[in-house]
């Protein structure tokens, strides 16, 4: 039957080819852009209102010129998709990332050093406040440009302060006060179970790392960690503090009946705890989900001594270019023009953030929706704003302060047993790092100084 | 070999090559990157660096990997015969002739159809040591016995505490064994019942015909799903790591080797130490699978044979 076996052989060729074909697909081939435009794919890790806050300065940027044309993707979990983007040799022009994770990318070879481009277009550290371009710079060399930036500040609820007998204007100016002002903030029940707290460390206990530093501690000097210096080793003894007083349990029980953030059920905007650190983010989840008569102020949090005044996070979102992008000439363009003064403003009032500019205009303050606002800027703008230190391994440490957190929040190892394990592990993650480093540091060097 | 045996296999092979380019690309060269990868400094983004058995080195003394294989290994030690036990005892009840058992045996699968972070999630609430169904169900009983006893016992923050933690994932595992239920009705179902009949009319009671009988006909399918157990449990990753929003838990005792391998992979840029612990995985489940498969061979009769 060499007809019947011809047309089988057929249909086994057209199988494997279809398979060969889906195997071989896969590659993007995207249609030029009609208008003849160059096409700047832009991805950012937001979404809802403050993804739309960037479209719209997306489409100005568009309207603006007609040489250029941005097209923005909300992508989310973007650092992992990023990394396999760049990986795969098929990155966007822009990305938006966040600007504690610049150090790992940089060191990876992922990004496109942004000096020269910069230096073309006039853009210097004097047009931003000092700290965020610093955190766009890594290992001599700029990284990327500031988007959203923010710092944390003591937020509190003024009512709970009024019926606890407090001046409600006046929040603690030490960690000393604090604790006074905690004790009288305790609220409980008649089977003696806590309903009712003033500052929990915990409570939401997004920056496990950082305490240290409203008692003069730091998390590494540039050449070691120093997770378990003295001064963290104070915090972590003042966190210990909590248990002691609170019950461990109780203070777990207290929290797991706590409900998300972002929900009416938040513990803040229920007044079962009377304050926490936050970012200036906060007024929009206020504005959302507290109830309407909520009153609250914001201050600098308390510290332990008069060298530690004015001690915040700062933090921000950047516009990298990743390495291998198609357009960077063009990608920059974008980023040049989110950075100026109109853009930026449009974008920070949305998303509920200062600017990172040095200058802003006269009535920003007046209408920004935080009336806060300026509490936050002026906190940037003090000497003793600090950001994460520019590790690779950064969420690694992040995570093992946090694991020391909770062992210290449940009594289960003591502040200096704590910080010792951590202290241990990372030093030597420091050190296989640094090793690492030194390994590829000259060809990266080479290959960067050849950047556009 | 023929001229026609020759195009019969060519034949052949071009039929399957579907699975077989799958099974290159899918299967086998992901083996053997992950083999070459863990011997290498890898990022995903910087080209791999040979390091020889760096990675394994730095395994054998990382205290936080030791702790994963501890929690896999426990984990897998009581969830993984609690399951076994579980489904199989549901699955007999099930099998009984009794009005409305298409319900009930419905009620039984239907976990299994939910997805895993949906599980996890609805679990997490569930285990909520403060509003948790199980705490509220729990505080009666205790209030009375510390009345009596003029004790203070109060009940677990099964999510918070990490004596408790992993007895909570263990029960939210066991929620999910209708999946092993179903194939077990289907192996009860192909036992002849002449069998039973048989033994009936030798004056065998429930229990006699159910070790007897039932169960060494069914050893085929009981060690389908030990294997199958034994897989999953080891790989365990989704619901304690929804359950704890990054996969730690309270002092790390809810860290699995799968998780442990994921944050090395995707959090701290170790795409290498990643594949080292992967490939470690991998042996654990490939030797204590021959080991299942060695142990019970004697105790698994095929009807073909």
């Amino acid at each position: 039957m060499p007809r019947s076996s011809s047309n089988i052989k057929t249909r086994a060729w057209l199988l494997g080819g279809v398979v060969a074909t889906l195997l071989a697909a896969g590659c993007d081939g995207r249609p030029n852009d009609p208008d003849g435009r160059v096409v700047v794919r832009y991805w950012d890790k937001w979404s809802g209102s403050e993804a739309k806050a960037m479209q719209q300065v997306v489409d100005d940027f568009n309207a603006s010129q007609d040489r250029i044309r941005v097209e923005y993707s909300s992508v989310s979990q973007i650092n992992r998709k990023l990394m396999l983007a760049i990986g795969g040799g098929n990155p966007p022009d822009v990305a938006g990332l966040f600007g504690n994770t610049l150090a790992v990318y940089a060191e990876n070879n992922a990004l496109t050093p942004l000096d020269k481009l910069a230096a073309e277009n006039g853009v210097t550290r004097d047009d931003y406040i000092g700290v965020f371009w610093d955190i766009c710079n890594h290992r001599g060399r700029l990284w990327g440009l500031p988007s959203a930036p923010a710092s944390l500040a003591l937020v509190w609820n003024k009512k709970l302060f009024r019926e606890a007998g407090l001046d409600p204007d006046r929040p603690p100016q030490s960690i000393a006060e604090l604790e006074e002002y905690n004790d009288k903030l305790a609220r409980r029940d008649e089977n003696g179970r806590l309903i009712g707290a003033g500052l929990l460390p915990s409570e939401p206990g997004w920056w496990p790392a950082i305490w240290g530093w409203w008692f003069g501690g730091d998390l590494w000097d540039g050449e070691r960690i120093t997770a378990d210096s003295p001064k963290n080793i104070a915090a972590m003894e003042w966190i210990a503090s909590y248990p002691e007083r609170f019950g461990a349990r109780d203070l777990l029980s207290f929290r797991d009946g706590f409900g998300n953030f972002a929900s009416p059920q938040n513990a803040f905007f229920t007044g079962r705890v009377a304050m926490v650190l936050q970012g200036p983010w906060i007024q929009n989840f206020i504005r959302d989900f507290a109830p309407p008569d909520f009153e609250w102020g914001a201050a600098p949090f308390p510290s332990s001594g008069p060298d530690e005044e004015g001690v915040t996070l700062v933090e921000t979102d950047v516009l990298v270019i990743p390495a291998g992008a198609k357009h960077p000439r063009e990608a920059f363009e974008f980023i040049r023009y989110a950075n100026t003064q109109g853009p930026m403003e449009k974008l920070c009032i949305a998303q509920c953030k200062f600017s990172p500019l040095k200058e802003h205009s006269p009535d920003f303050l007046q209408r920004h929706p935080n009336p806060q606002i300026g509490t936050f800027l002026e906190l940037a703008k003090s000497p003793h704003a600090r950001f994460v230190p520019p590790l690779t391994f950064w969420v690694m440490y992040e995570n093992d302060m946090k694991q020391a957190f909770g062992k210290v929040w449940t009594g289960a190892a003591s502040p200096r047993e704590a910080l010792a394990e951590v202290q241990s592990r990372l030093q030597a993650e420091f050190e296989r790092r640094r090793a690492r480093w030194d390994r590829v540091a000259a060809v990266l060097q080479e290959g960067w100084n050849k950047q556009p | 070999m023929t001229r026609r045996e020759k195009e019969n296999l060519r034949t052949g092979l071009l039929f399957i090559s579907p699975w077989i380019a799958g099974f290159l690309f899918l299967s086998v060269y992901p083996l053997v990157a992950t083999l070459y990868y863990s011997l290498s400094d890898y990022s995903v983004l910087s080209p791999a660096v040979f390091v020889g058995l760096e990675n394994y080195r730095n395994l054998a003394t990382d205290p936080i990997f030791w702790k994963s294989v501890y929690n896999t290994f426990f984990f897998a030690a009581f969830a993984l015969p609690l399951g076994l036990l579980v489904s199989l005892t549901l699955a007999i009840l099930l099998n009984f002739d009794l009005p409305g058992r298409g319900i009930f045996r419905t009620v039984f699968f239907l976990p299994s159809l939910m997805p895993m972070v949906c599980l996890a999630v609805l679990w997490q609430w569930m285990l909520n040591g403060d509003l948790g169904l199980i705490n509220n169900a729990l505080r009666p009983p205790l209030d009375a016995f510390n009345a009596l006893f003029g004790t203070n016992l109060t009940p677990p923050n099964w999510l918070q505490e990490p004596v408790y933690a992993k007895w909570g994932i263990i029960f939210t595992a066991l929620w999910g064994v209708g999946q092993a239920v179903v194939i077990y009705l289907a192996g009860l179902q192909d036992v002849p019942r002449h069998l039973y009949e048989s033994a009936e009319i030798d004056g065998a009671n429930f229990w006699k015909k159910t070790w007897h009988i039932t169960l060494p006909m069914i050893s085929p399918v009981i060690y389908f799903n030990l294997v199958m157990g034994l897989i999953g449990s080891f790989q365990v990753f989704a619901v304690p790591y929804v359950m704890t929003e990054g996969g730690d838990g309270p002092e790390r005792s809810l860290l699995f080797m799968a998780t442990y391998l994921y944050q090395n992979a995707f959090d701290y840029w170790s795409m290498g130490y990643a594949c080292a612990i992967g490939l470690v995985l991998f042996v654990v489940i490939l030797v204590l699978t021959i080991l299942a498969t060695r142990l019970s061979a004697r105790h698994v009769h095929y009807e073909g044979n």
